[in-house]
């Protein structure tokens, strides 16, 4: 049986990554799960500078998913190449590290200086919809997307994911923006921009008022994207949103995606990553399928 | 430290021991490396409610490999727990966070504090402190718990807001009336409460280590949602927030902004 995937030239042991922020850079989960076993271990969002984030309450639970407005919390790129890289160079995982930034200058600033380092591949993060600047202003217009994706590929070393926003009028636009712009693979979704409301205090239950929601409540809405881009675009896509088991990771994969990634759910069960990667052997075994590659897309179109 | 680890626990026992107020026992291998003032997070069953309830621990039974939670019915996931009856399993994540510095207190006068729901921790605490123990404990009415179990450890004062049990007002005009002094203050309750204690620790120049609380996802340092200010860099983000979840949820009063 044949796990391994090949995304913009680099081969991972099998499709499961870990979806930004929602595993720090692997050091806290660690304790629950053995990162070898991991295709690729996708870190917090970094930036230039250290960031302060957000103030609290930063995230909220809602039905079947949360809300966070973390607001990109980070140490800036000095200290994660310090410490962080160092840390996941000791496992057999490949390393993506994700970008953000206020302005293009601070994307190309650290994507610049990962350059030298021994990195796998960015993802560059143009959908955080709890920052006020940067970030999701660059994801949610076609154009904005293409220039950003052009200058971050010019100085780019590594192979480029872009991470699309879901808050979007049109998946396909966006997708087909960042491939003509060069990007080598795409990310989807990010969250999608929610509200939740104490009646009591009257109150909002985050101090950024809106948030990301993410979770098990998303995940139709991300399947559904994920379907559409593969169609729009040519370049593999990397899928995420709710994805709790084997059969919601396999369910992207059939909708297009080429590897998946486990977010929130890593908060609720911190072996979701194991089982999903050991769940989707198990359906390879039970459909007699040899290659990992031959589900992706594979969804039966005819009604 | 020990490795963190999401473990099925059994239900013990449960009764309600004051209004909305629970008292549940758990039988857990985690209980062995538990100590005063580390939570575990507890799983809800329902999958509409995902996220783990971050409970404090009250109580740990080493030989009997027991932990005892005590917990007020604060949304869903709380009432759901209060429905457990023995032999009912529940899944724990812990054990999580660091505990009260036990060594700060050896041979000193020290106020364990505790208001509301914050009471609870002060029991392992005055099991686990070899000290000269004043415990300082503030409810809302007479519908009083834990007074009893934390007799047994040292001289309890209490406080009620409306005056039908100890001295009328909180665990601060507790300190007042009863004219009792300290070296040390360790506590958990509501943040005035925690503020109130932070500006007297400083009035009378002693140490306070407080227990945060804050809304979290992970519980485990990843998510970064249950961060406060501090007044030092904090040495995972470098921006002057440390993670209540991991790098407390006690700190030093004087090393915290709230």
């Amino acid at each position: 049986m044949n796990t391994k995937v090949t995304i913009a030239g680099v081969t991972l042991n099998n499709p499961v990554m870990t979806a930004s922020g929602t595993f720090g850079s692997g050091m806290e989960y660690s304790d629950f799960v053995d990162l070898n076993r991991l295709g690729a271990v996708v870190t917090k969002g970094v930036a230039n500078v250290p960031w302060q984030g957000n103030p609290t309450p930063r995230v909220a639970e809602t039905y079947g998913g949360m809300l966070n407005a973390i607001g990109l919390q980070n140490p800036g790129i000095d200290v994660f190449a310090e410490r962080d890289i160092p840390f996941l160079k000791k496992y057999d995982t490949k390393i993506i590290v994700n970008v953000c930034g206020k302005t293009v200058e601070d994307y190309l600033e650290v994507v610049e200086r990962l350059g030298d380092e021994p990195v796998d591949m960015l993802e560059i993060n143009v959908s955080c919809p709890n920052v006020k600047e940067g970030a999701i202003a660059f994801g949610q217009k076609a154009d904005c997307l293409y220039d950003i994706t052009s200058e971050i590929k010019k100085k780019a070393r590594q192979p480029v994911i872009m991470k699309l926003s879901p808050n979007v009028t049109d998946i396909t636009e966006m997708a087909k923006a960042a491939e003509a712009a060069g990007a080598d693979a795409l990310s989807m979704i990010n969250t999608i921009t929610g509200m939740k409301i104490d009646i009591h205090k009257r109150k909002f239950a985050l101090a950024n008022r809106t948030g990301g929601l993410s979770g098990p409540a998303i995940k139709p809405v991300a399947v559904r994207m994920v379907y559409q881009a593969s169609h729009a675009v040519n370049i593999p896509i990397i899928g995420m949103g709710g994805i709790a088991n084997a059969e919601d990771a396999i369910e992207f994969l059939l909708a297009g995606a080429s590897a998946v990634a486990v977010g929130a759910m890593n908060f609720v069960n911190p072996y979701t990553t194991i089982e999903v990667i050991e769940g989707i052997e198990a359906y390879m075994k039970q459909y007699g399928i040899e290659n990992v590659t031959d589900l992706i897309g594979a969804v039966d179109e005819s009604l | 430290m020990s490795r963190k680890k999401k473990v099925k626990a059994t239900v013990v026992s449960q009764k309600q021991i004051a209004d909305q107020i629970y008292d549940l026992w758990l039988e857990t291998e985690l209980a062995k490396h538990a100590h005063a003032g580390q939570f575990v997070a507890v799983y809800p069953h329902n999958a509409s409610t995902l996220l783990p309830r971050p409970i404090s621990i009250c109580e740990v039974d080493k030989s009997a490999g027991r932990l005892r939670l005590v917990y007020r019915i604060a949304g869903k996931g709380t009432a759901e727990f209060s429905a457990c009856k023995t032999g009912d399993t529940l899944e724990i994540l812990g054990v999580l966070g660091n505990g009260f510095p036990l060594e700060k207190a050896k041979g000193k006068r020290v106020f364990l504090m505790g208001g509301g729901i914050g009471i609870p921790p002060m029991l392992e605490l005055a099991k686990e402190l070899d000290a000269d123990k004043q415990i300082l404990v503030g409810y809302r009415n007479k519908d009083l718990f834990l007074e009893e179990d934390l007799a047994k450890y040292g001289n309890v004062y209490i406080a009620t807001e409306d005056g039908s049990v100890g001295t009328k007002g909180n665990v601060m005009d507790a300190i007042r009336a009863n004219n009792i002094r300290a070296d040390l203050i360790m506590a958990c309750g509501p943040m005035p409460m925690l503020r109130a204690i932070k500006q007297y620790a400083e009035e009378q120049g002693i140490e306070a280590y407080i227990s945060l609380e804050e809304r979290m996802a992970c519980g485990v340092g990843a998510c970064l949602g249950c961060v406060c200010k501090t007044r030092e860099v904090d040495h995972h983000s470098h921006v002057n927030n440390a993670r209540i979840c991991t790098d407390g949820p006690v700190f030093e009063a004087k090393e915290v902004e709230i």
